[in-house]
């Protein structure tokens, strides 16, 4: 391997969103990426450019994927790596959202990592804190490391964003992948569509420079990527849609479905995956279509090259 | 298949083309093959059946857009045959049916049930609603696209409003995304709850729990803003009110996918109608003032209600011989739903092809049926009627299994001497 180029990227001291990063930002940041993709499959996965340093990653909600991913990345890095999550933390004793973030401020950290139901709490985070924060999703706001990964995977496999049309299907009124997602992909020149019944589409979502289609085949018709979002099971028993039946007979992807899509057309989906209601299985455990292991592969990659970039100090 | 069949010496009228002229049809295959005021002039048509219609007027067949039966569940009241025949005999050819049964219409498999009965008993055609929200419950919306599949043609809680907002706004939102038609009852269940009759002096005088007539329009007037938040087709199955109109008029001026009904029973009659207590006169909505049912009449003339409907109703003995209070609501409707309409046309309120209208064009039009126009190849769903006969309805003579009929005694003008569904005579007035 060359000498590593350890210059500043970004201008921003936290990664709190997609919104914010520029085209360069993010091309920096995948081609930056590749290189722990590089590592991340070599014998020897872990180096010490992050010795000694404190991540925390704070999580006030569930999540195996994306904690295990940030806490991987971490150590690959050679930082020290703490977990905290809700349940164990003095948040559910009655503690504020600013008192965790002095209690931890006082501990010192180098980087943060967050996850929280309410959108903008990780911005609420980084004006309190010292560190950079890493918003690993807060609410239905954002959840740039999916957006990152995703595109990581998407650009290594077609080579480039432009003119590609990516199928956003699913809840995308609940969904904070969606919205980053749609930013990053957007600002990078593919033509995004959602796809959704109109109880899972935001307000206003023709007005993000978006094709909105409530009728599947429609929204799947000439896609080059179908990136399926996860519907939550307790969303799917009358409020916003009548059944899981119901949900997959007319938006999970299927074979039937999935034919609309441009020939050779690959699946994506964040996880974790409701088989049955979102995606057929058939689809999701086909290697030549399904890219969803490969997203997890991605994730930590792109999750070391955001650690080690945040650690350069600001541009 | 059949022999084709003429129909000679007609008034045709045709409300879809605002056709009203002498002339003859001709039907094939059971669809309408030739229709105009010259076929037959010249030749007396000799291979197919010919009917001489006399000059009586020859019309698309009634779409009943809101009719309640007691199948499945109460069938002792009204099953689907019966009330098909009741439905024939009154000149329609299409029963609209509310999901209001015991089970509610709110699973496919039920629509499907209701699909194969009608085909295996009815004699003309059932076009079944379902429910909107499971159970009709109001809370949770149904499988509306499945529904659709199956072969719901709208949706809606049938005689019960929808009290949550929220929950109203997601199934709306939901129907959107299937372009399906919601009907609603607009009654705010609050202020209606266990009253029955209209506030005012005349409830007053009887003793009556009475709700406000605007409990009708305060629905009304919210359901507009949600149709205008979520687009859904919407469609006030009866309105009663002239506030209601009001607020629906206004809607429309503004573009919104709107519609109304009004049943012929508050067309015809008032609150004083209720009389002694009257059962068989316990609506709901409650029948209105005077000056609300003149906003009816007025409403159909000017076209902003759309449609005119029977609200058929059976209801039985044990349902009705009660207390006022303690009486079920409704009343059978289907035989006296054009007699009754046709009061509009001997007041000389509207026409004859604008009050057909409103029972053939209008309801095809907002529930996209093929159904309701004399146009060349639609199905030969025909009713011949003579307009000016007088007779006094006897609710012995009526058709359907439960008799509570509201005009038992009426003296009325005008009503359907034969049916045809698809081209077949389901109904001959001896």
């Amino acid at each position: 391997m060359t000498a590593p180029d350890t210059r500043p990227i970004l201008k921003t001291k936290h990664l709190l969103g997609i919104e914010g990063l520029s085209p360069f930002d993010i091309t920096a940041l995948l081609d930056l990426a590749e290189t722990y993709v590089v590592q991340g499959r070599a014998s020897d996965k872990t180096t010490t450019l992050l010795k000694g340093r404190t991540l925390i990653n704070l999580f006030f909600e569930a999540s195996t994927r994306t904690q295990s991913s940030f806490e991987l990345a971490g150590k690959r890095l050679g930082a020290d790596v703490m977990n905290m999550s809700v349940k164990t933390s003095s948040v559910s004793k009655g503690e504020t959202l600013l008192d965790t973030a002095s209690t931890l401020n006082a501990m010192r950290p180098d980087l943060l990592v967050v996850r929280h139901q309410d959108a903008g709490a990780a911005e609420l985070l980084s004006r309190k804190l010292d560190c950079s924060v890493i918003n690993a999703g807060d609410g239905a706001h954002e959840h740039p490391t999916q957006a990152l990964l995703d595109a990581l995977t998407i650009r290594r496999r077609l080579g480039s964003f432009e003119g590609l049309v990516v199928a956003i299907c699913g809840d995308v009124l609940h969904s904070r992948v969606a919205r980053s997602n749609l930013r990053l992909l957007s600002m990078m020149g593919a033509r995004v569509r959602l796809v959704a019944p109109r109880t899972l589409l935001p307000a206003d979502a023709d007005r993000f420079g978006v094709e909105v289609h409530t009728d599947m085949i429609q929204g799947l018709a000439g896609a080059d990527i179908v990136m399926m979002l996860r519907l939550q099971l307790e969303r799917m028993s009358g409020a916003f849609v009548p059944s899981v039946r119901e949900y997959f007979r007319f938006y999970g992807l299927d074979r039937a479905k999935l034919a609309y899509a441009r020939p050779g057309a690959l699946v994506m989906h964040p996880g974790p995956m409701n088989r049955g209601v979102e995606i057929a299985s058939d689809i999701a455990d086909d290697v030549q279509v399904s890219l969803i292991s490969e997203q997890v592969e991605m994730g930590v990659a792109i999750r070391m090259a955001i650690l080690d970039v945040l650690s350069r100090g600001t541009a | 298949m059949n022999r084709p069949v003429a129909f000679r010496n007609a008034r045709l009228i045709d409300p879809a083309t605002g056709m009203d002229v002498k002339g003859g049809l001709l039907v094939e295959n059971g669809r309408i093959a030739d229709v105009g005021p010259r076929l037959f002039n010249d030749a007396e048509p000799t291979d197919p059946e010919v009917i001489n219609c006399h000059g009586q007027v020859l019309a698309p067949g009634l779409i009943d857009a809101r009719v309640f039966t007691g199948e499945p569940g109460a069938e002792h009241r009204e099953s689907l045959e019966s009330a098909s025949a009741a439905a024939a005999a009154g000149g329609v050819t299409s029963m609209v049916v509310m999901p209001n049964t015991d089970p509610v219409i709110d699973e496919p498999s039920l629509v499907d049930f209701l699909l194969r009965r009608a085909a295996a008993t009815a004699r003309v055609r059932v076009l079944p609603c379902a429910a909107l929200t499971k159970g009709l419950a109001g809370e949770t919306m149904t499988e509306i696209g499945l529904l659709q599949e199956a072969g719901a043609i709208a949706f809606t809680d049938g005689n019960r409003s929808i009290a949550n907002a929220r929950v109203l706004r997601r199934a709306l939102a939901y129907a959107a995304t299937f372009d399906a038609l919601v009907i609603a009852h607009a009654e705010d269940p609050e202020l209606t709850k266990n009253t029955s009759a209209t506030e005012g002096e005349f409830a007053t005088r009887l003793g009556l729990p009475a709700s406000p007539a605007i409990a009708e329009a305060l629905m009304v007037e919210r359901d507009i803003r949600l149709v205008e938040l979520t687009g859904a087709r919407y469609h006030f199955g009866q309105i009663s009110t002239r506030a209601s109109l009001d607020a629906i008029a206004a809607a429309k001026q503004r573009g919104l996918p709107v519609t109304c009904g009004v049943s012929a029973n508050h067309l015809a009659l008032n609150e004083l109608d209720v009389g002694a207590y009257y059962t068989f006169r316990k609506l709901s909505p409650p029948l209105r003032s005077e000056a609300d049912r003149a906003a009816m009449a007025e409403g159909v003339a000017s076209g902003i209600i759309d449609v005119i409907v029977s609200s058929h109703e059976p209801q039985g003995a044990d349902t009705k011989r009660q207390p006022f209070a303690s009486a079920a609501a409704g009343a059978v409707g289907l035989e006296t739903l054009l007699p009754a309409a046709l009061e509009l046309v001997h007041d000389g309120r509207a026409s004859l092809v604008h009050v057909l209208g409103a029972m053939t064009a209008a309801p095809a039009r907002i529930f996209g049926l093929p159904t309701g126009t004399l146009a060349k190849g639609a199905p030969a769903d025909l009713v011949m009627i003579d307009p000016e006969e007088p007779f006094v309805v006897d609710a012995e003579k009526l058709h359907s299994k439960a008799r509570n009929t509201a005009f038992d005694g009426r003296k009325f003008q005008g009503r359907a001497i034969k049916t045809f569904v698809g081209g077949e005579l389901v109904f001959e007035r001896k």
